[in-house]
């Protein structure tokens, strides 16, 4: 029987809901584990879960500096596809993709992953061509894409502006209708039930001051919640990973720091059936369950920790917005947020082993982080039982700019504002 | 988030382009020291505090900017024109945090 | 006289009658009362349906706070759903409806939810909707089936799809001080800077100045507080250094003491006069900001609060001082401070009986103790409200003994007969905005309340905001404030006097009565305190997750009301104080803001279009337009019945045949001058340039620092110091700021300047064996022929009188001219090359001609340098110089860059005389069902007049070493398949004789 199922929450309802255990424990932590993950986001916490699950090693530690999930898994807007242009991208977020199929049964936790589609609009003959570029290199690697004409864009979104008249006219657009969205909180927390149920130890409000060292080998880190001991120590702790490698004596990465903005509106009956983007500026949008419009656009476009935007990106997203929705003109916004990027000069990740011994890397998540999160865990997972990358991951090392064996879905260049 | 422009005054963020860490160094031209040269285009300080960084107002005099802001507060600290090769617009211009 | 409406007080005008519908049912009000107030007076209790239970509310609040009374307002077909009524001011014909019930707000089916009562606990959708692990519905689909209806269930009103006709517009503004509320913090504020002379700007989101002294009963200096504060207000409108906006809410406060602000221009107006804009977005830039945002105060949490009839108790002294408005005739109130005996005291003035103050203290002041009896209430002190009754009004309620300390319940139930109970929970300080700014609240034990933070920006805080609640501390707070903030010395005259009823400013620290029955906390997302509880036991119980997993205070209240509640019965769960569970962090908006407003302007007029001197002529002489960027350009210039094959193949074939004419204005252009500019560019590009000569062009290739290939285009030698570069259409602003970035970053020892002249210059070029005899017969001043004018050479002459700068370059591969002349003039001069060409059978042509005739070529543009292609990809690494550095130089031949199974440009010929696709696929072996092992992808196709061939090129994996064989095109999306010949991208005149000549 199912921890969680319709059978054990009537149960549950029937004792007055006093009988239900907490998602996962408050443990403190141990002196010493096989191995450490730093960083309590999604990633950190689904590479616990399948070290556990799929290699067996539960003899392990998630440090988390504050409250679990309080990065970028519980402030992005949901969506989750793997309609890349190049293969190595596309191989891994496809990986990715069917792990999310399969997640919620996985889990037993429904993280509400709705397939729901994502549709880029396309509004220049010459990004049509782009698309089909791109959606003809998915199908070529088994992954789900088709091109649609206006008609069918106009039935499936009715309140997208589709006139001949707009400023930039849409012409047609590439969907994958295997994209979606997913509940990003239930997404951490499903992870860190499954982890902890498997043995893994979760501490939150542990923060890593300092690493433990053997000669050069890392053995362990020092935490405002006392030393810990590993054999191992991953990390996985996106936008502050410049701070935690400087933390290890490694003073300059490829990354930059930078505050991507999100935006929701007050809860609407239905309007947007599916993931949508505008091709002629940066803007995403979808609907949650609960009705709110989830949508975005640009990074603020400077280096940033704080988790607040400014202005200019607001009303420029809010614009695009109407571009494509005159009617929704009226709806309010409800919340805004910040969230911090660890932008690469490519704009892929990195999953490798090192880059010191004993220490594993996760970073390099941009703003597309989220839909990673099982292959970015899984991946992780297996390079950090294995020492070695996955044949998924193994593009993703740390020195492939040094190399250039660049992985630029965009063509930006080493200009990381601009991916 | 305002920038003073030495030229034309404090100015809303909007007008100006980030053009990234003001400490990266680049190699001579003649140069083939394929590892400094990796390090001035790929790697980067990021710290979470003051940083050196350069910004053009591209949308006023188009004059690049050495600014030394504050990540975590977006605080600036200085700004001065970057013309005149000097690396850092004060003695906090590290970038430590 | 509606039962509910008073004889005299408030500020509506009672000669004035407003008609308006809700739901469809006609109404009365009168001018000045909200929506809320005139329906309130008219006897309606029920005002919406909650989201998760679909549970029958009414008013609990009469401002922004308002979670309940959700309605959509109608202005023809334009909807605008989620709006309080609060803050709805009604207006004749207002058509308001309620939301998020069917099918109607007495009768809602929805209500059938209250049924599933403990199953749908929080958190319930993550336990279950898995469906089964094998079978059709495994995977998502179970879900998404169930998911089909959860989504119909929720949300709340239901979005427009009419384009919005309305007009918005955005004001910037700067002032010295900004004063953030108007109530007597900051109307004293206001005041005191703006005698300092500085500039001032007020804003309040009512539409009154004056905050709580228009409902308070207060009086000050001698005067009913409504009164002071609308004379304070009439003193502030006469000063030019003061600018007031009312019904503005300051929603936003960003970095560099930029805050973003709504006004509401002609919401609350039957017509917009002309000119309106329906809401105004304000970005101030103050150099100082006072806070004066007053509080809020906090409902209890006791089993059937959100009965409606249960109302915050200030809320009732507002619909009854300010609209005349009696919530009930039989009034109970329930506190745990003392202001709502003043609340008391307003209602029982007005004409409500007041049955009882039930209040969870028993060591009742007694100052306190006098007002109750002022009221005529009965005093039940140590008592709590344990229950209400009543459906959809409020009949009645039980209340039982209370010990504050413990919290216990004790003693038998008694009833008391109400139709309107009043709650104060305390009152929590308005500190959203210094929130935003960047620091977070503290705890203050004896307010029960989060403060303010040490202000991260330039404001000072005064009044209530600070937790100073009674009026007399917001006067000297706001008078300190506003001359602090407007850097003037402290006043000694007098402070005006305010005669107001007494009361300690510290609630009991009481927040929820435990008792048998659903309690609510936050009420618009039905979140109840064993929701709380059930996180806590669950493990959510950081603020964060208890927010997440409960979603409390994520309604659109955005937990004004139920923070913290919310927050002290999980520190009650943890057995921790308040502030070590914490508080969220508020963030921008502090109300909703209507998108928009927040687009303004750009509200249909996203981006601007930029057109090239000669757009007209091509719009009258039947050009079909192409977007590009934000370009518009000639795509064909199509005959009646062609196709646009038919009509580019006409174009391109003309051309070669005799001679065409295209317009390039759109390429970019730089001015690059200086005694360096020749050292300058030979840095810029991998080729060479300070070996130019004057009166000659080169084609140039730049890099990106990384080695990878960036743009290209010719260089025009106009003098010795002094360059003319072009660029592509795409690129123009990039190359400009890489030029730019080099010249004052890298090397400010060079002595050259860059100017963007793209638009100051018209193109055109012709083309094709004519092209020199039809310029020689419209050109002046020059000879055009070999000697004088050879490939790549420059020369100036005119056109048509104009002067013009001629260069001999080819794109096309044809003999041809670029013909510049200054953008003024571009239509003429493009009007007498026209006329010129007559008689060659000069064509128009396009950019589809244009495209094929560059693909005959091999030329490559921005879907070759796509950003991920090397020089030796595009077969361009005879222009690397081995002579000297460049940009990308010391980069370029790292590993990945030289790797065999790069894609490097080849040409296509379709082998099945189809046409190919852009964007198709290129395969060794054909798999239709399950296309694999992609070698690359096609850039850009055509059909090829010159060859008589579909044709294309592409990028494609080991390309050069794959000339002379055969692979296939793949192209699912479009389902095209077919067999390709692999070929050099040189199709046509590979060794140049037609435009050299």
């Amino acid at each position: 029987m199912a921890e969680y199922s319709a059978f054990s929450l009537l149960k549950n309802a029937l004792a007055g809901n006093k009988d239900w255990k907490p998602a996962w424990r408050k443990p403190d932590p141990k002196a010493s584990y096989d191995v450490i993950v730093i960083g309590g986001g999604g990633h950190g916490l689904s590479t616990a879960y399948y070290l556990a699950k799929e290699h067996g090693i539960t003899n392990v530690a998630v440090l988390e500096k504050g409250w679990l999930g309080s990065g970028n898994v519980g402030r992005n807007t949901t969506a989750v596809r793997s309609n890349y242009l190049l293969p190595q991208n596309t191989r891994f977020y496809e990986h990715s993709m069917k792990l999310w199929e399969n997640l919620s049964h996985d889990l037993n936790y429904n993280v509400m992953f709705s397939q729901r589609g994502c549709l880029n609009l396309a509004h220049t003959p010459a990004q049509l061509d782009d698309y089909a570029r791109r959606g003809n290199a998915m199908r070529h690697l088994g992954v789900d894409a088709e091109l649609m004409n206006v008609e069918q864009i106009k039935r499936l979104v009715p309140a997208l502006d589709v006139s001949g008249s707009a400023r930039f006219p849409v012409l047609g657009g590439l969907m994958q209708p295997r994209a979606g969205t997913a509940r990003h909180d239930a997404v951490a927390w499903g992870y860190a039930r499954g982890a902890d149920r498997r043995g893994v130890d979760i501490i939150e409000n542990c923060e890593v001051t300092g690493f433990l060292r053997d000669g050069g080998r890392i053995t362990g880190v020092s935490t405002t919640r006392g030393e810990i001991r590993a054999k191992k120590v991953a990390l996985a702790v996106a936008g502050s990973t410049s701070h935690v490698m400087q933390l290890a004596g490694i003073s300059h990465m490829p990354i930059e720091s930078h505050v991507l903005q999100a935006f929701v509106s007050e809860s609407l009956k239905p309007v947007i059936d599916t993931v949508l983007t505008f091709g002629m500026g940066h803007f995403y949008i979808s609907q949650s369950d609960k009705g709110g419009l989830v949508y975005g656009g640009d990074l603020d476009g400077y280096n940033s920790y704080a988790q607040r935007g400014s202005l200019p990106i607001v009303d420029e997203v809010m614009s695009e917005m109407l571009a494509l929705f005159p009617g929704l003109a009226r709806v309010r916004m409800l919340r805004s947020w910040g969230g911090l990027c660890d932008m690469t000069m490519d704009g892929s990740p990195i999953i490798t082993t090192g880059p010191l011994p004993g220490m594993y890397l996760n970073c390099g998540w941009c703003y597309g982080g989220f839909k990673a999160t099982p292959a970015s865990g899984w991946c992780f997972a297996y390079t950090i039982a294995k020492d070695e990358p996955h044949e998924f991951n193994a593009p993703f090392t740390l020195d492939r700019f040094y190399r250039g064996l660049i992985i630029d879905d965009k063509g930006q260049g080493a200009n990381p504002r601009l991916h | 988030m305002l920038i003073t422009c030495p030229y034309c005054g404090p100015r809303d963020v909007i007008e100006f382009t980030y053009q990234g860490d003001g400490n990266r160094e680049r190699p001579q031209p003649p140069s083939q020291d394929l590892d400094a040269w990796n390090a001035y285009v790929y790697d980067r300080l990021n710290p979470a505090g003051d940083h050196n960084e350069i910004w053009q107002h591209s949308g006023g005099c188009r004059a690049h900017l050495r600014v030394v802001r504050n990540t975590i507060t977006h605080e600036i600290l200085s700004t001065a024109f970057a013309r005149g090769g000097h690396k850092s617009a004060d003695n906090r211009a590290e970038g430590r945090s | 006289m509606s039962p509910r409406r008073t004889e005299t007080g408030g500020r509506i005008d009672r000669l004035r009658t407003i008609r308006f519908t809700f739901d469809g049912a006609p109404y009365t009000g009168h001018a000045g009362d909200t929506l809320a107030s005139a329906l309130l007076a008219s006897g309606v209790t029920l005002f919406g349906r909650s989201f998760k239970y679909h549970r029958p509310r009414g008013l609990l609040a009469a401002g922004v706070e308002e979670p309940n009374a959700l309605v959509t307002v109608l202005r023809g077909e334009v909807r605008e759903p989620n709006i309080p009524a609060t803050m709805v001011e009604i207006y004749d014909g207002l058509v308001a409806v309620s939301q998020n019930r069917t099918p109607s707000l007495a009768w809602d089916i929805g209500a059938l939810n209250q049924l599933g009562g403990k199953i749908l606990s929080a958190g319930f959708y993550y336990k279950t909707f898995m469906g089964p692990v094998i079978g059709p519905l495994k995977g998502t689909r179970f879900w998404m089936f169930c998911e089909h209806f959860i989504r119909r269930a929720a949300g709340l009103g239901k979005a427009g799809t009419a384009p919005d006709p309305a007009r918005y517009e955005r004001m910037n503004a700067f002032c010295d001080v900004l004063v953030v509320g108007s109530g007597p913090a900051g109307l004293m504020a206001a005041k005191a800077a703006a005698d300092q002379g500085v500039r001032v700007i007020l804003a309040d989101l009512e539409a009154h100045f004056g905050g709580s002294a228009n409902w308070s009963g207060e009086s000050i200096d001698g005067m009913p507080a409504a009164d002071w504060a609308q004379r304070m207000a009439a003193q502030l409108a006469g000063n030019d250094n003061v600018r007031l906006l009312p019904r503005t809410t300051v929603w936003g406060y960003y970095d560099g003491n930029t805050l973003a602000a709504l006004e509401r221009v002609t919401d609350h107006k039957e017509v917009a006069a002309k000119g309106e804009p329906r809401q105004r977005y304000w970005a101030i830039r103050a150099g100082k900001v006072v806070l004066a945002t007053g509080s809020f105060e906090r409902p209890l949490v006791f089993p059937g609060n959100d009965r409606p009839g249960v109302m915050l108790a200030h809320a009732a002294e507002r619909y009854v001082n300010e609209y005349g408005v009696l919530p009930g005739q039989r009034v109970a109130l329930f506190t745990n401070n003392d202001s709502a005996y003043r609340s008391a005291v307003a209602l029982k003035k007005a004409g409500a009986a007041v049955v009882a103050i039930i209040d969870v203290r028993s060591d009742v002041s007694n100052e306190m103790r006098r007002l109750a009896s002022d009221a005529e209430a009965e005093l039940l002190a140590g008592h709590a409200v344990v229950a209400t009754e009543g459906g959809k009004a409020l009949t009645g309620l039980k209340v039982q003994r209370f010990d504050a300390v413990s919290g216990s319940l004790s003693g038998d139930e008694r009833s008391v007969h109400a139709d309107s109970l009043l709650m104060s929970g305390g009152w929590s300080p308005t500190i959203h905005l210094a929130s935003q700014a960047g620091a977070k609240a503290e705890w203050d034990s004896s307010r029960q309340a989060f403060l303010p933070p040490k202000p991260t920006q330039r404001w000072i805080g005064a009044g209530a905001f600070t937790g100073s609640f009674s009026t007399a501390e917001a006067i000297a707070e706001g008078r300190a404030a506003g001359l602090q903030a407007a850097g003037g010395a402290a006043l000694s005259a007098p402070l005006p006097v305010v005669e107001a009823v007494p009361g300690d400013p510290d609630p009991a620290p009481v927040f929820e009565i435990r008792a048998k029955g659903k309690s609510f906390v936050d009420f618009q997302h039905d979140v109840t305190a064993e929701d709380v509880r059930l996180a806590h036991r669950e493990g959510f119980v950081s603020v964060e997750h208890l927010k997440r997993y409960t979603t409390l205070g994520m309604a659109t209240d955005q937990g004004k009301n139920s923070n913290v509640p919310g927050l002290a019965i999980m520190a009650e769960a943890l057995g921790k104080p308040i502030p070590e569970v914490g508080t969220t962090r508020f963030r921008p908006p502090y109300t909703a803001v209507s998108i928009g407003s927040l687009a303004a302007e750009r509200f249909g007029d996203l981006k601007p279009e930029r057109l090239t001197p000669m757009h007209d002529w091509h719009i009258a002489n039947g050009a079909r337009m192409y977007s590009a960027g934000l370009w518009y350009r000639p795509m064909i210039y199509g005959l009646p019945g062609e196709t646009v094959e038919q009509a580019y193949v006409r174009e391109a074939k003309a051309t070669r045949d005799s001679a065409g004419i295209v317009d390039v204005s759109t390429l970019g252009k730089i001015a690059v001058q200086g005694p360096d500019a020749a050292e300058f560019l030979d840095r810029v590009y991998t080729n060479m340039f300070s070996t130019l000569a004057v009166g000659k062009a080169r084609y140039g290739l730049m890099l990106r620092e990384d080695g990878l290939a960036f743009d290209d285009g010719t260089t025009w030698r106009l003098g010795e110091q002094d360059f003319l570069m072009t660029t592509t259409t795409a690129n123009a602003g990039k190359v400009m700021q890489h030029l730019e970035y080099f010249l004052d970053v890298i090397w400010p020892e060079l002595k050259v300047t860059v100017t963007s002249v793209t638009d100051e210059w018209a193109g055109a070029a012709i083309g094709g064996p004519n092209a020199r005899a039809i310029l020689a017969s419209c050109v002046t001043g020059t000879a055009v022929d070999n000697a004088t004018l050879p490939f790549m050479g420059i020369v100036h002459g005119r056109i048509a009188g104009v002067p013009v700068m001629i260069c001999r370059l080819s794109f096309s591969g044809e003999m041809a001219f670029e013909v510049y002349s200054g953008a003024g003039y571009g239509t003429r001069v493009w009007e007498a090359l026209i006329e010129a060409g007559k008689p060659f059978g000069l064509v128009t042509y396009g950019l589809e001609a244009l495209g094929t005739m560059r693909i005959e070529k091999g030329h490559v543009t921005g879907a070759e340098i796509d950003g991920r292609t090397t020089a030796r990809d595009l077969h361009l690494d005879w222009m690397l110089s081995k002579k000297k550095p460049f940009i990308g130089s010391a980069m370029m031949d790292r590993e990945g860059l030289i790797a065999p199974d790069r894609l490097e440009l080849v040409g296509l010929i379709a082998l099945d005389n189809r046409a190919l696709n852009g964007g198709g696929h290129i395969v060794e072996a054909l798999d239709e069902v399950n296309p694999h092992d992609s070698l690359g992808h096609i850039t850009a196709c055509c059909y090829s007049p010159a060859l008589g061939k579909y044709i294309a090129l592409a990028l494609v994996k080991g390309g050069r070493a794959r000339h002379g064989t055969r692979a296939f095109v793949s192209d699912p999306l479009r389902n095209r398949f077919g067999p390709v010949e692999i070929v050099s991208n040189h199709f046509y005149d590979p060794d140049g004789s037609r435009m050299h000549g």
